[in-house]
């Protein structure tokens, strides 16, 4: 085993770059699904009980406001801080990524 | 107690503060040095123009009456902003390379310049924005009337307040959002004092909010169980309205003309955007974190019936937190002052360009380079949109009476203006979206907004009470807020699903059934694939005449000495002289976008149009860029096959050159040495003859040598002359051979006495008989003549004392093998691969033959289907003849 654990980057640097453009890749992929998963954490709140089940009196049931508040800022905050990391993920290398568009000015 | 003097003195200063900001602002921009005033900060805090006075007083009351639903309206744009990868981003670099100057500009250049859409659109937002500009004013004048009754007494100044506020804030968007012609140019003043604003009122927000969380409550842990034990202490939110307005937030977000102005059209870099993904939704978290708590809180102390949505202002005044109440009095004024200046700079854009200019365009008829200054008309248009759409406002406010609750106009106005998002969206995204589409769909939305919302809400006035309950007609399925008998649901709710749903349909069907010009087809190519190529494609032809019609025509829209300046950098680029540039399709297309961020998209299209002549763009054109890829692709293929075709062609010529340089080298030397060979015996022909005549008195014996030396020269020269004249007929190929069938031992038998005799040089030759039994196909004569040739060579040139050739045949592997091996010294290595050539003799001083013998025999053996070849290792001179097998030789 240890006679074939060589760092491939060493051997070939394509493989490096290869691996790094895949990074980028991925990095994008979860800046798309970003949304997404917000939107899906949003919306937990809906099966949450609602008004109709303090109409019936249930109010037991009922999440408390606090809960409620905790949960979604807490969320709120997850995902700023995920975008934060996209958006320093992305510093680099937004510039070669997005075609030049200064060039028609 | 704060007199109502006290507080317009501290708004003039405030207002004079933020004119001081713009207006250092703007100077800082044009002498280059304001690099700060572009960096992501400022970018993001001018997209807190979101967060008008109903964000910042309603959302207080809305915590109060339906508890954290408020948030939502926050939870969408934080959606939109954490996507900025997927729809933002697009959208701002569209906007960066169309110049679009507003969304209904946006919405008109991706559906082929269309007045008609722009025209729509406009009238759309004005619609759904004067609500919300009469919203900012009530907010206003509420916060003012708070200080006025504690004040003394002076609460009919409210009416006149409101108009001064209106109309301060329209001297205040007309100062600085007319500036430029160029809507596309960033208003560096504007942005700015708007950047300042945003700080002041999360300042104020969060300082009501610490003071109320840490100094009426006592800590976060108390004002949770504060908030817990409150009338909204339980989660109610309704579902649909949940989903709902997050969903219309995050519309509105997109498409609200304020914010179109600020998130892309006042975009000077695309990876600010990066920044504001995380900075906005930030603020907005702020801005929303301290909202429950005050709702709590002032639900809590102040006495039943207070209005909720001044709670922000009345919770710090009843705690005689005089300062406090001031910071969040101007923090409202903030919210309310930035929306007011932003929106109108936004729709006065959205008027001018595509209301008045079109109607000013036509109305003129002749074109454009006759008329006018169009500079002024543009910005004087946009200024009277500014006063029209203020006074607009300021009148939907005094006839509303200012009564709904803040929270329930802004939706209304998001509901609206959520209706162009279908065309943005597919547009942005979708090629197949027509113009037909956008505009079906928006009209339905539109107008199922008004009927199930804008009417209903606006109250009895102007929609019968009958209609709302029992429908017109008496149909009840069509109760505005009850469509096909739905019942129940939320009245926004109702109307942003089947107005939207309607929409998005009719816009879906519509764009599939109809088809779209060839300019909408271009310009939707471009959008939806701006990342590809964000350079236009040429739609313009011209002619020189033109040239200065059209500089006549800039001079009106940018500006002499700008447009001057264009036409000139145009010049130097075609690489020409003069003043006016050619108007070739590409400087058209330039000239055309540079037009667009200054009146819009569609004017400056129909402007051009108007000089040149209408747009050269045909199906044709549009089919020939379609295919020009797949053109190209299959040219250089083509090109690629010819390249290779032409390279193996010169190198077929290479070869032939090299082998007829060869061929011709052959043939000089062939020449050479025939000439050498032919004048050898004709020399001592000519000698001995002259001898013979000359010589008087010759002994006959002695006339007899010369006369034999003669013939026997003359001999010579026959052979030579036959095997010459042999060798070029079988090397031409015109040799026709006598092919008949025979033993090999007969053939071997002729040959061995042929070339025996008559000759005095002994010669013994062996045999192997039972070998030779061999039946033979081919042309015997020829072969004989290669075997006497070769035993012939043996007998002449074998230097053995007793010379002897041995004769032996194989067969095997389809060929017949005929051995000629003597016992002499051989041929030298070095001349065994030259023997087959011409005139190669080995020894110069046997010379018997003429040096052609072997290459004749190698022609006729090659004529025969086989060869002969030096054989070497044996001991002496050996030739190898193969020939192929009878059986092989039928079978051919």
């Amino acid at each position: 085993m240890t006679g074939t654990g060589k760092d491939p980057a060493a051997t070939s640097p394509a493989v490096f770059l290869e691996h790094q453009s895949y990074r980028r890749r991925r990095l994008m992929d979860a800046a798309r699904l970003l949304p997404l998963l917000g939107a899906g954490l949003f919306a937990v709140p809906l099966l949450w009980p609602g008004p109709k089940a303090a109409i019936v009196g249930d109010t037991d049931g009922l999440v408390a406001m606090s809960d409620a508040i905790t949960y979604i800022f807490v969320v709120w905050g997850v995902l700023i801080a995920a975008s934060v990391l996209f958006g320093f993920g992305v510093r680099y290398w937004a510039r070669p990524e997005t075609p030049p568009e200064t060039r028609q000015g | 107690m704060a007199s109502a003097n006290l507080l317009v003195l501290v708004s003039l200063a405030y207002v004079a503060l933020l004119f001081g900001v713009a207006f250092a602002a703007d100077r800082l921009a044009a002498t280059g040095r304001g690099a700060w005033l572009r960096s992501p900060l400022i970018y993001t805090l001018s997209l807190s123009i979101y967060c008008t006075a109903w964000t910042f007083y309603g959302a207080v009351g809305y915590a109060a009456r339906s508890g954290l639903e408020f948030v939502t309206i926050y939870l969408g744009p934080t959606l939109v902003m954490i996507g900025w990868w997927w729809g933002l981003r697009k959208l701002v670099r569209i906007g960066r390379s169309q110049r679009v100057t507003s969304v209904a500009d946006l919405i008109s250049a991706r559906y082929g310049k269309s007045t008609l859409l722009a025209v729509c659109v406009t009238v759309l937002a004005v619609i759904s924005v004067t609500p919300y500009i009469a919203l900012q004013l009530q907010s206003i004048t509420l916060s003012f009337s708070i200080f006025s009754a504690d004040g003394p007494p002076g609460g009919d100044t409210v009416g006149p307040n409101v108009l001064w506020v209106a109309s301060g804030l329209a001297v205040f968007a007309i100062l600085f959002g007319t500036r430029n012609l160029d809507a596309n140019e960033r208003h560096h003043g504007v942005v700015t004092a708007i950047a300042l604003e945003a700080i002041v009122k999360l300042v104020a927000l969060l300082a009501v909010g610490v003071f109320v969380v840490w100094g009426l409550s006592g800590g976060v842990a108390q004002t949770m169980s504060r908030i817990d034990a409150s009338e909204i202490g339980q989660w109610r939110v309704d579902g649909g309205r949940w989903a709902a307005i997050t969903f219309l937030a995050a519309a509105a977000f997109l498409c609200l003309p304020r914010m179109f102005q600020v998130m892309v059209v006042e975009n000077d870099d695309e990876r600010h955007l990066r920044t504001a993904a995380w900075a906005f939704p930030l603020y907005l978290l702020l801005m929303s974190l301290f909202v429950v708590p005050i709702a709590v809180v002032g639900l809590d102390i102040l006495p039943e019936g207070s209005n909720p949505d001044l709670f922000v202002l009345t919770v710090p005044l009843s705690q005689g937190r005089e300062g406090l109440a001031m910071l969040s009095f101007l923090g409202g004024f903030s919210s309310a002052t930035s929306m007011v200046i932003v929106a109108a700079m936004a729709l006065s854009t959205m008027v001018s360009n595509h209301i008045v200019m079109p109607i000013w365009l036509s109305s003129r008829g002749g074109g454009a380079s006759q008329s006018g200054d169009v500079r002024n008309v543009v910005l004087r248009a946009r200024r009277v949109s500014i006063a029209v759409i203020m006074a607009l406002g300021y009148f939907y406010y005094r006839l509303s009476g200012g009564g709904a609750a803040l929270a329930s106009i802004g939706l209304i106005a998001f509901a609206g203006i959520s209706q162009i998002l279908p065309a943005l969206v597919g547009g942005v995204f979708w090629r197949g979206a027509t113009r037909i589409g956008a505009l079906s769909g928006l009209l339905v939305g539109f107008a199922l907004w008004l009927y199930t919302l804008l009417l209903p809400g606006l109250g009895a006035g102007l929609m019968p009470d009958s209609v709302l309950l029992a429908g017109p007609f008496g149909i009840t399925w069509l109760r505005p807020q009850a469509l096909f008998g739905i019942t129940g649901l939320d009245p926004i709710v109702h109307s942003v699903m089947w107005s939207l749903t309607l929409n998005v349909t009719v816009f879906c069907v519509a764009s599939l059934v109809s088809f779209p010009s060839p300019l909408e087809r271009l310009q939707g190519a471009q959008f939806v694939n701006v990342f590809d190529h964000s350079t236009g494609l040429r739609g313009w032809t011209g002619s020189v005449a033109q040239s200065e019609d059209l500089m006549i025509m800039s001079q009106r829209i940018l500006g002499a000495s700008q447009a001057q300046a264009m036409f000139l950098r145009e010049v130097a680029l075609q690489g020409g002289r003069g003043q006016f540039p050619e108007p070739t399709p590409a400087f058209l297309e330039r000239l055309e976008r540079e037009l667009a961020g200054s009146v819009g998209a569609a004017t400056a299209h129909a402007m051009i149009g108007q000089i040149v002549g209408g747009s050269s763009v045909s199906v044709e054109d549009l089919l020939a860029v379609a295919d020009e890829s797949a053109q190209l692709l299959e040219y250089s293929s083509q090109l690629e096959v010819k390249s290779t075709e032409l390279a193996r062609t010169a190198r077929q010529l290479r070869e032939a050159n090299e082998k007829l340089t060869q061929i011709s080298l052959q043939k000089d030397s062939f020449l050479g040495q025939v000439s050498h060979e032919l004048r050898t015996p004709m020399t001592s022909i000519r000698a001995f003859s002259e001898i013979l005549r000359d010589t008087e008195g010759m002994k006959p014996e002695e006339k007899t040598r010369y006369a034999t030396i003669i013939n026997n020269e003359a001999l010579r020269l026959t052979r030579l002359l036959d095997d010459l004249l042999d060798l070029s007929v079988l090397e031409s190929g015109q040799v026709s051979l006598d092919i008949r069938s025979g033993m090999l031992r007969d053939v071997l038998d002729h040959s061995v006495s042929s070339a025996l005799s008559g000759s005095d040089r002994p010669l013994a030759v062996r045999r192997g008989t039972a070998q030779e039994a061999a039946p033979l196909l081919c042309d015997l004569d020829r072969l004989a003549q290669v075997f006497i040739n070769l035993i012939s060579n043996a007998q002449k040139y074998c230097d053995a004392p007793h010379p002897e050739l041995t004769i032996s045949v194989h067969q095997g592997g389809g060929k017949l093998v005929v051995d000629f091996i003597d016992n002499g010294s051989g041929i030298p290595a070095d001349a065994q691969s030259m023997v087959f050539e011409k005139f190669a003799r080995v020894s110069s001083d046997k010379a018997g033959g003429a040096g052609l013998g072997l290459a004749v025999c190698r022609e006729i053996m090659h004529r025969l289907g086989g060869d002969v070849r030096y054989l070497g290792g044996q001991g002496g001179g050996a030739f190898r003849v193969t020939l192929p097998q009878v059986g092989e030789m039928v079978a051919q």
